[in-house]
């Protein structure tokens, strides 16, 4: 994909990191005692068979979940009990597994969406909007518009998404995450229910977001080939445990990952 | 208007500098990023281009060489083409979408040293080929997104060139000498060379000059009577004739401002926020936007599917008459133009036609329907005929003359005559001079006399004394009487009708001209149902005896449209069937691209070309199909026989 080298390892200090997060609802342990960490620039992807608990891990990271035991530390600072909107005012944003999007709004208006975080003006000129309003719309408007010309999605500005293809709703969904300027994306399942096609044009996507705004990522997606040839590091989990964490590499030949994918006899 | 036209300079680069000076405060060009249309006036063009030309001399290029330019249609493409000609070089525009190989191909043969591309995308593709175009030596990139980490030795941003070429230009004697450069072009130097897409063996770079290119677009800009008033917007490849000759060479003649889409997904959409006066879409494109319309309709509350459909039916009584200035009853004026305000009207503003003075379509036979649509809700749509080595323009429909099945007659200063054999051939002033580094291809299509062979038969329409295209010369046969034979052109005819699918028709080197019919079944299928025709399968439906009726008429008239031109009149069906099953690529019958591969139809089909033939009412045939899983096996069927009656020359002629 790139003309020189392969991606080179721009990957700095460690910019969140779960400390033996532990999780269960009522007798079901959903993640137990897991600790990895993530790093800036890097993209980290979380693996595992159905039910291994990467969707729960990834709601306890942006706090829709909250661990019993263990810790977050997201930019130095070790929250037990955040809450969703204060990991996205911190600078997390996510897409979903099912796409979450406003589904009689256009594709524009879904990524304006994303802006509300960053909007300042008072309630008073916003009903009018007027002033300070007018010009901040302009403003966000303006980014709103690089994110559409950055994921090509410039011929479905206007279309309602619910009217939308679902691999093209991913993207919108994708774009409202960016609109936050996060410093964490956390991506789940991205690729889910793609065509080989808009696999690549996804994966494509995320190398793009993470060259161009360096925005870190973290994703969680079971076409193995994909989360191989995206991610830096990789952490499997299995029935909450996690079993291997390393690059790709390392990953692909360990025994336990192995087992868990293949199943063994026991 | 003539004053656009009136002592026209020799090179584009000239042009654009009178562009500047005349027009200087006039939108020459617009793009809508992020957003929102960008709008650069001819003075601005001018001095980007200006820059652009001294940056581009800095990395070396010089008079007589040649830059590719790859990409779609955006502002910094079109100007490298300006920029490259300002410096007397010759820019060869490839298809943005052309696969690796042809690129190579076009690069290698054109002995590129420069190429100017759109994005990553076509950095990737070129890189991909570089050991076959070892003469490139330097790319420039238009979007820069994703290049960041590129090794920028053979790379540079257009932008860099263009800063680089205005930085140069703050010293007066660089500035002297560009405006010595720019003079230094003569109108016999090659201003492009459009490479044809290849359909027939590997392309050929058409070489076009400066002169004669500029003679031709002003020979039709006073034809079209454009000026510098008028919109375009440049939504078809760059690197085709009609975009090169439509946008680039006419907007530098007349001074109107070419706009280029957001991206080509957003062209539909583009269209409705422009406007444009002046327009040009192949039927292909016409019949989706017709079909897009009708479906959109169907799903239309009561009382509007009404008055769309009332109004639409005013305007096929009315509305092409009203175009063509011909006589109307009052009644039908007065409905037309409640229709105007009520249907045609927001049609056209959601099409984007609401401003379009002059439309054009050409490329292949348009269905009398589809062109009749547009005409009749007031869309000035005509038909033209050309070629990449006429730069265009051969014959064109003047206003008030239109013919859906006529080219019209030769363009002003276009000389055309038919061969012997009824090939059209023609000479004109923007005629290329040849083929690039190929002259015995050059040789081939040349008369000794300077005419052009076009490939195309075709005959001048008594009527109307308009050219009439029917088929390529290769394909054209003759029956046994002598009669000419074009099966295209009949098959052509045959399925504008939405029940005929595909029409095979045979008669070369034989008595008379019978023809295979396959039925369309959703047409056929949807009629079934309103007519409570029972079928069971495709077989059972195209052997009813109601279907070969209703196909019956179809063929009537098609023959009573062949009696109308003399030299087609021989050449009448006289016998048809319809076939017991659909020709399909799988089984070979057809192309991939939904041509229909004659010779093997010819051979698979025997018994019942035979029979055709012999005068049987009826034949059997079996025939070995493929089943979607690649399973095969036989459909059997016993397939009837109609006998059609010759159709006699009318009296008169059907006006339009």
């Amino acid at each position: 994909m790139r003309a020189t080298g392969g991606r080179e390892a721009a990957v700095g200090d460690v910019l969140l990191s779960a400390e033996n997060v532990s999780l269960s609802f009522g007798g079901v342990k959903a993640v137990s005692d897991v600790s990895f960490d993530i790093r800036k620039g890097e993209i980290r992807a979380i693996i595992g068979p159905n039910g291994a608990g990467k969707t729960s891990m990834l709601n306890v990271i942006n706090g829709f979940y909250h661990p019993q035991q263990g810790r977050i530390t997201f930019k130095g600072e070790t929250r037990a009990n955040m809450r969703p909107h204060e990991a996205a005012y911190g600078g997390i944003a996510r897409t979903f597994q099912n796409v979450a999007l406003f589904r009689g709004m256009t594709a524009l208006d879904n990524i304006m969406a994303g802006r509300t975080l960053k909007m300042h003006s008072s309630f008073f000129w916003q009903l009018l909007r007027y002033g300070p309003a007018m010009r901040e719309e302009v403003e966000h408007r303006h980014r709103v518009e690089e994110i559409i010309d950055f994921l090509k999605i410039q011929e479905i500005r206007r279309v309602p998404v619910g009217r939308l293809p679902y691999g093209l709703q991913k993207r919108v969904e994708l774009g409202r995450a960016l609109a936050m300027e996060p410093e964490l994306l956390l991506l789940d399942e991205p690729m889910a229910g793609m065509n080989l096609e808009e696999k690549e044009d996804m994966s494509r996507f995320v190398l793009d977001v993470n060259d161009h705004y360096g925005t870190t990522i973290a994703l969680i997606e079971h076409d193995m080939g994909v989360v191989m040839d995206l991610s830096d590091r990789v952490v499997v989990l299995d029935h909450g445990i996690k079993i291997a964490d390393g690059t790709p590499d390392e990953v692909k030949h360990n025994q336990m990952v192995i087992d868990a994918y293949l199943g063994v006899a026991h | 208007m003539a004053s656009n036209v009136a002592g026209l300079d020799d090179t584009f680069p000239k042009l654009l500098a009178r562009n500047a000076h005349l027009y200087g405060a006039r939108p020459a060009m617009r793009h809508k990023d992020l957003g929102i249309w960008q709008t650069w006036t001819w003075s601005q063009v001018h001095d980007v281009v200006r820059a652009y030309a001294a940056g581009l001399h800095r990395l070396g290029v010089k008079r007589g060489e040649t830059i590719a330019i790859v990409g779609g249609n955006r502002p910094k493409l079109y100007w490298s083409v300006m920029a490259a000609q300002m410096l007397g070089a010759i820019p060869v525009p490839v298809y943005a979408d052309a696969v690796a190989d042809e690129l190579a191909y076009v690069l290698a043969h054109a002995e590129v040293r420069f190429a100017a591309v759109e994005d990553q995308e076509q950095v990737d593709k070129i890189q991909s080929v570089m050991q076959r175009v070892p003469r490139l030596e330097l790319m420039f990139y238009d979007e820069k997104r994703g290049l960041r980490d590129y090794d920028h030795g053979r790379l540079r941003s257009m932008d860099d060139v263009i800063d680089d070429g205005r930085k140069a230009l703050a010293d007066p004697a660089v500035v002297d000498w560009l405006d010595k450069e720019i003079a230094a072009g003569k109108g016999s130097d090659p201003s492009i060379i459009l490479y044809t897409s290849g359909t027939t063996g590997a392309s050929k770079g058409v070489l076009l000059t400066n002169e004669r290119s500029i003679r031709a677009a002003a020979d039709t800009v006073a034809f079209d009577k454009l000026t510098e008033n008028d919109v375009a917007l440049a939504y078809l490849p760059l690197a085709w004739v009609g975009d090169h000759y439509l946008n680039y060479a006419q907007g530098l003649v007349s001074g109107f401002c070419t706009a280029c889409p957001e991206s080509p997904d957003t062209a539909m959409a583009d269209l409705r926020e422009i406007g444009p006066t002046f327009y040009f879409a192949p039927p292909r494109t016409l019949e989706l936007l017709l079909t897009r319309v009708m479906i959109r309709m169907e799903d239309a509350g009561y009382v509007k599917g009404k008055l769309f459909h009332y109004f639409i039916g005013v305007a096929r009584r009315y509305g092409e008459r009203i175009l063509n200035g011909q006589p109307v009853p009052l009644v039908g004026r007065l409905l037309y133009g409640i229709g105007n305000i009520l249907v045609y009207g927001p049609l056209k503003n959601v099409l984007g036609f609401s401003r379009v003075r002059v439309a054009y379509t050409a490329g292949e036979a348009v269905g009398p329907d589809l062109f009749s649509f547009y005409r009749s809700i007031g869309l000035n749509l005509k038909q033209l005929y050309g070629q990449t080595e006429a730069f265009l323009y051969v014959t064109a429909q003047p206003d008030g003359e239109i013919y859906s099945d006529t080219v019209g007659p030769a363009c002003p200063n276009v000389d055309i005559r038919i061969s012997e054999n009824g090939e059209v051939q023609f000479k004109s002033p923007g005629m290329f001079s040849g083929y690039f580094k190929d002259d015995a291809k050059t040789a081939e299509v040349m008369t000794p006399d300077g005419y052009v062979k076009t490939g195309d038969a075709g005959f001048f329409d008594e009527k109307t004394g308009h050219l009439k295209i029917i088929d390529r010369t290769k394909d054209v046969g003759r029956l046994n009487d002598g009669t000419m034979f074009p099966p295209k052109y009949i098959e052509n005819k045959l399925k504008f009708y939405p029940n005929i699918r595909e029409a095979v028709a045979l008669g070369d080197k034989r008595d008379f001209v019978t023809v295979m019919l396959n039925i369309d079944l959703t047409a056929v299928g949807s009629w079934a149902e309103r007519n409570n025709v029972v079928y069971g399968s495709y077989q059972e439906l195209a052997g009813h005896p109601l279907v070969y009726d209703m196909l019956q008429k179809h063929v009537a008239e098609v023959n009573r449209s062949l009696a109308e031109d003399k030299v087609m009149a021989g050449a009448q069906i006289k016998r048809f069937l319809i076939l017991h099953k659909e020709l399909d690529a799988d089984d070979g019958e057809l192309t991939r691209t939904q041509k229909v591969r004659r010779s093997f139809i010819a051979e698979r089909y025997a018994p019942l070309i035979r029979a055709l033939y012999d005068g049987s009412k009826e034949a059997d045939i079996s025939t070995e199909v493929t089943f979607e899983d690649g399973r095969k096996g036989t459909i059997s069927a016993r397939v009837k026989i109609r006998d059609m009656k010759r159709e006699p020359a009318p009296v008169m002629g059907k006006a339009a």
